[in-house]
């Protein structure tokens, strides 16, 4: 019989990676210049964890999903507009800093601190699911930290695969150096796993879902309770984008190698 | 599904509808104000399906007088809508030829030289005239400089955080459900097919979405009013024949660019006299500006992008521009026909709201105000229907809905704009003259002009540059561009005297460039192309192809066998292809060969 599993998702909004993002310095540190009007999605990292757990719920009658969530409410309540209609799931909200420039040490306690807080919750079902890190800038901790909160041992990064048994023991596939996957084996949970891309499309959007899922993400926004960042002891040395140059250049009928020829030239010109 | 009420489109006429639905659906206690039919013992389930990928995108900056804003607001805070500024100063000027290169008639020839040969008693500066005062039928004073992007999500917020109403985005809304002449509903767009909308990977069908009430206020173009506007027709005497395509920037101003918030420019005059200019100042140094080309200049290879950078490049706006930074890009659809574009407002299960429903003034310039106002209109009669029991029936939305309109400002402003700019369809002295007669005598007096459908209005390319194009040079520049896949306006434009663009890589950047850094276009895979070329015949024998040389995106290129090809990855949706196309259909000669159905994707921006 499936075992009906408890997945918590701990994601939350990043800036619509399109977007051109400028740091500034503010009196409180550093942040993203006019950052609330950026639009904003969620992680893609965490959205690839999401589906993830949606899928393994699917397939295994009983399950459950939550996603709990650090971010500012307003933001949150914009994306979840978008992300509500694609799988099920219970939002657990939490009024905070989404900017990149917090300490993930704290944040990671904010999110243990919510997740120890859901009734009911079964260690020898559970599954802790994120991305493996911020996709935008992330420092790669936060999902680290929240397993050891929880003390969680049994932690897996950068995971592209999970093959879950009858028996309750799972296999995950990491990524490793040189494009490959580390195989590893696990007899039981609970365990925590950094996703990274999964292999799973997106989902399309099903207004059904979306009405199922409002009926609890509404009251959870409305009672997400602050969660403060004192950034206590940290410093920023400094704050910078990567570097990025752009060029355009439209052509037609070009092969596929000319194409790939030509992208190699101007990388090699940096 | 079965809701109560489902809402097509998120745009001002939606949030002001929603806005006041939403404070009304339950009570102080909490408890439903009205019962819901679909979910009994729920308040009216209410879902606002918005096509774009999240609310605020594609929308464009306004100034507005914002009277119905403020009335569904009274303590309107605009430091609390990010870019939002009351309205300080405004200047409407007209620019002059600083080039050489604009296609003029003797008489503004002429008004041009004097105006040089006596700039010494006028208010002239950097190559333009100052109007000495704003006719007070534009002036938008105790008005406020949005960006409707920003103003869309602050309403979103207001209205989802009472719970009672849903928005979805990226969500399009593929076509009405009806039942004989009954709106009972709509239907979703098809997911996971290929770009015929052929099914493929993941193929989801679109969902039936019924409900008692339709609102329909999905804008100009939207695909729903246009298959409501081809089931019952337009009421006798109105037309659609006049549009105009909005595409603007959102900039960083330079530094020592001395503007304060809420400074508002219109322009008049340049690149070519038929095109109207505008600059809006936010607050953070940040500013709005953009061009409207109207469907009534007679361009047949009319571009907006690089019309755009040169009228940003005219002195009396380059001395604020020059060193600014992109942030943002987007066009859109105007629907100008205004109070004699307005559809049937109201038939059983079904209301239209907004700019698609006629409620914008021609006269004012001022949409986003009037569509907000539809929606409260809406919602006040949407409310007595639910709390009175009675059926959302065309009758009772007429008398609940329809006579509210009627009997309000919108309705009353709007007819005497009707007749404003008939002056227009023959030429633009004609045309400004006419505009200040209506609105200095209130719409009593008016010039007269026939409005035509846009494919009749069109000359040929050697007729419009007769005189100054030899018709052997615009057919050896037809070859060369044909050969080479390139632009033939902008080649007609370089012949014309129109200087090459010096792209700074900042804000004069390339069209293509400006849809990566200013629009963010994306376009996610699973749905079926939505502009659709329906009689490849007459493309075929087409030989001025508009759509290719007016779609915004440059999205539309030469296609095999005559056929225009559409590449869905960089449609902005600003819908210029429907109108501006110069073949009518064969079925229709009130529309024209090119249809513009429900697509996902699209401008990522929410600073528009």
């Amino acid at each position: 019989m499936p075992i009906p599993y408890q997945i918590v998702v701990c994601g939350s909004v990043v800036p619509d990676p399109l977007q051109t993002l400028e740091p500034i310095t503010t009196p409180a540190g550093p942040a993203l210049k006019n950052e609330l009007m950026l639009p904003a999605v969620l992680d893609p990292w965490a959205g690839h964890a999401l589906f993830e757990a949606a899928n393994l719920a699917k397939q295994h009658p009983g399950s459950k999903v939550w996603l709990v969530s650090v971010g500012p409410k307003a933001k949150l309540q914009q994306v979840m507009m978008t992300v509500a209609q694609k799988v099920p799931f219970e939002l657990i909200a939490l009024d905070g800093p989404a900017s990149g420039f917090a300490e993930s040490a704290e944040i990671a306690a904010a999110l243990a601190g919510a997740i120890q807080a859901i009734p009911g919750l079964d260690q020898s079902r559970l599954f802790v699911f994120g991305g493996w890190e911020s996709a935008s800038r992330g420092a790669g901790t936060t999902m680290q930290m929240v397993g050891e909160l929880l003390g969680i041992t049994d932690q897996f990064q950068g995971v592209d695969q999970l093959t879950v048994r009858p028996d309750g023991s799972f296999q995950a596939l990491e990524r490793v150096e040189g494009g490959k996957h580390q195989v590893s084996a696990c007899s039981a949970l609970p365990a925590l796993l950094g996703w990274a891309t999964g292999n799973l499309p997106e989902p399309p959007n099903n207004p059904q879902v979306g009405m199922l899922n409002m009926r609890t993400v509404m009251p959870a926004l409305q009672r997400a309770k602050p969660v403060k960042v004192a950034n206590d002891g940290v410093a920023f040395a400094s704050v910078s984008l990567p570097k990025q140059r752009r060029a355009t250049k439209i052509v037609k009928d070009l092969s596929p190698d000319a194409i790939a020829q030509e992208i190699v030239e101007w990388i090699g010109k940096e | 599904m079965n809701v109560d009420i489902v809402c097509v489109g998120f745009g001002p006429a939606m949030g002001g509808f929603l806005t006041t639905l939403s404070k009304q659906l339950l009570k102080e206690d909490g408890t439903p104000a009205v019962e819901s039919v679909a979910a009994p013992g729920m308040p009216p389930q209410v879902i606002c399906y918005e096509r774009a990928d999240d609310l605020g995108f594609g929308v464009s900056g306004v100034v507005t007088p914002a009277r119905g804003i403020k009335a569904s607001f009274p303590q309107l805070d605009p430091t609390q809508i990010p870019m939002a500024a009351p309205v300080k100063q405004e200047r409407v000027a007209y620019l002059l030829d600083p080039i050489g290169a604009s296609r003029r008639s003797l008489t503004l020839r002429s008004a041009d030289a004097l105006i040089r040969t006596c700039r010494w008693a006028l208010p002239y500066e950097y190559q333009a005239v100052n109007l000495p005062w704003v006719p007070p039928f534009l002036r938008k004073h105790d008005g406020l400089v949005l960006s409707m992007g920003q103003f869309m999500q602050w309403v979103g917020a207001q209205v989802m955080s009472s719970g009672t109403v849903q928005v979805w985005p990226s969500t399009p809304v593929a076509s009405p459900l009806l039942e004989g002449d009954r709106v009972v509903g709509v239907r979703l767009i098809d997911q996971g097919t290929d770009k015929q909308g052929a099914p493929a990977d993941g193929f989801m069908p679109g969902m039936d979405i019924r409900a008692a009430l339709t609102v329909v206020g999905d804008g100009p173009v939207g695909t729903i009013g246009r298959q409501l506007d081809e089931h019952f027709g337009l009421p006798e005497g109105n037309h659609q024949h006049d549009w105009a395509i909005g595409m603007k920037f959102v900039i960083d101003l330079p530094p020592g660019a001395d503007l304060e918030p809420g400074t508002v420019f219109h322009t008049f005059g340049y690149p070519e006299p038929e095109i109207f200019g505008f600059m809006y100042v936010h607050p953070g140094r940040i500013a709005s500006l953009g061009i409207f080309v109207p469907s009534w200049f007679d361009n047949p290879v009319r571009t907006a992008y690089r019309y755009l950078q040169h009228w940003m490049m005219h002195p009396y706006l380059w001395r604020y521009l020059e060193g600014a930074t992109l942030r943002s890009w987007g066009a859109k659809t105007l629907q100008e026909s205004g109070r004699r574009g307005e559809p049937h407002l109201a038939g059983n299960g079904y209301v239209r709201i907004g700019e698609g429903s006629g409620s914008t003034n021609v006269l004012t310039g001022s949409g986003v105000d009037e569509a907000w106002a539809t929606g409260t209109q809406l919602a006040e009669g949407v409310l007595e229907l639910l709390k009175s029991g009675r059926a959302f029936t065309k009758e009772n939305l007429e008398q609940a809905y329809v006579r509210r309109r009627r009997t309000s400002w919108v309705e009353h402003e709007g007819r005497v704009a009707e007749r404003a700019r008939d002056g227009f369809q023959r030429g633009v002295v004609t045309g400004l003259i006419g505009m200040g007669l209506t609105g200095l005598t209130g719409g009593r007096i008016n010039l007269r002009g026939r409005s035509m459908p846009p494919y009749r209005r069109l000359p040929t390319v050697e007729r419009y540059y007769e005189g100054r194009i030899p018709p052997a040079e615009i057919a050896k520049l037809r070859v060369e561009c044909a050969k080479k896949g390139a632009s033939l306006s902008g080649a007609l434009m370089d012949q014309a005297g129109w200087p090459a663009i010096p792209f700074d890589g900042k804000l004069l950047v390339s069209h293509q460039d400006a849809l990566l850094m200013g629009g963010k276009v994306q376009a996610p895979a699973g749905y079926a192309d939505h502009v659709i070329f329906l009689h490849p015949a007459v493309c075929q024998q087409c030989d001025v192809r508009i759509c290719i040389d007016a779609c915004s995106g440059q999205a539309i290129t030469p296609g095999p066998e005559g056929v225009p090809a559409f590449d869905r990855e960089k449609c902005v949706y600003c819908g210029a292809c429907l109108w501006n196309c110069s073949k009518p259909s064969p079925t229709n000669p009130e529309r024209s060969v090119v249809d513009f159905r429900a697509g996902a994707g699209g401008l990522h921006s929410a600073e528009n």
